[in-house]
């Protein structure tokens, strides 16, 4: 596949190598001469002096036949109008954005950006997990952040253990999609009973976790 | 008209002193409180420290409320990416946005936008001056 990288910092030169080795063709565009003279020097002639935004650089590295664009700078905004312009003039089939704002997200996905990378969130969710005894942890944004998927751990003093989901006050519009406890993973039922320590993945909407922490988690 | 400008330079201090003297109400957000220096003394709207692209700031500076919204940044991308925003998130009627480079002001006009390019404009009045 060719692959285009925006931006020729830490993250872009890494990531180039990574694809390099797995035998893909590679272009890191660069603003800084001094930076793409390093890159080449390391991994080849693969960087290219110029500002992944502009049109007419992407025109000159052949962006109309790159499969992916992956825009990597340290700037959100520059990362955004990287894969627009990608996108709309070069209709590149897939487009990667880094961003450091989580809020971007949203807004990135609406503007038709494929993928979208958030360091920020993803050193969040693994400092939730670590934290979290009986608290809930991020999964997964869906439908652009109306909706989302979490887990939540079911403490063994819960007022919830023993019952069945269906005499559990669940926030309305909320779904159980399985249930991990010591027997293994299962898809319950309004029948299946709530172990302790079990681990519900639960898909709910994002202002509906007040209600579901004290659903599963309140004390008896 | 309740008017959010984003980016207090040359033009953004201009903008907001000419639509403060017509009546509206003018909130002025720049990342730097020195930009605020531009304004004139007699300015009667808000000048706010903050980022642009960041929604908290835009709803600190009343973006919700907004009529209309000017982006007039030093950055191109920084002047679309708010644009957007303002557009696409907080749905304000009205949404003006300056870019210097000819591509891309071509691109994102054809992509919705109202965009401005001085450059553009610039040439073609000196074009004009020079064969007057």
């Amino acid at each position: 596949m060719y692959v285009i990288v925006v931006g020729g910092g830490k993250l872009g030169f890494y990531l180039a190598s990574a694809l390099l080795s797995e035998g893909h063709e590679v272009l890191v565009l660069e603003k800084d001469p001094r930076r793409c003279e390093f890159i080449c020097e390391q991994l080849g002639s693969v960087a290219t002096r110029g500002d992944g935004c502009e049109a007419r650089t992407l025109a000159d590295v052949g962006a109309d036949r790159a499969d992916i664009l992956a825009a990597v700078t340290d700037e959100d905004e520059d990362n955004l109008v990287a894969c627009q312009v990608a996108k709309h003039k070069f209709r590149v089939a897939r487009t990667i954005a880094r961003i450091s704002n989580p809020k971007n997200e949203r807004l990135f996905k609406k503007l038709g950006i494929d993928v979208t990378v958030s360091g920020t969130n993803v050193i969040l969710e693994h400092i939730e997990e670590e934290v979290s005894t009986h608290s809930l942890i991020h999964l997964l944004d869906l439908e652009g952040g109306r909706l989302e998927v979490v887990e939540m751990k079911i403490p063994e003093d819960a007022q919830a253990v023993g019952k069945r989901l269906r005499e559990i006050d669940m926030p309305p519009g909320s779904q159980v999609c399985l249930m991990v406890g010591k027997e293994g993973t299962q898809v319950p039922t309004s029948d299946t009973i709530v172990e302790a320590d079990a681990r519900m993945v639960v898909a709910i909407r994002p202002e509906a976790e007040a209600m579901l922490r004290a659903a599963l988690t309140a004390a008896k | 008209m309740n008017i959010v400008i984003m980016g207090c330079g040359r033009v953004g201090a201009q903008l907001a002193a000419l639509l403060d003297r017509d009546g509206h109400k003018v909130n002025v957000l720049d990342v730097e409180q020195y930009s605020f220096r531009r304004l004139p003394e007699n300015f009667g709207g808000t000048a706010l420290v903050g980022d642009g692209t960041d929604e908290a700031a835009l709803k600190k500076a009343g973006i919700e409320d907004a009529d209309v919204f000017v982006s007039v940044t030093q950055g191109d991308n920084r002047n679309v990416m708010a644009a957007q925003i303002a557009k696409h998130i907080f749905n304000v009627p009205k949404v003006v946005c300056r870019i210097y480079d000819p591509l891309r002001e071509e691109m994102y006009s054809t992509l919705g936008l109202e965009t401005v390019s001085p450059t553009i404009v610039g040439a073609q009045i000196l074009r004009d001056i020079i064969m007057d």
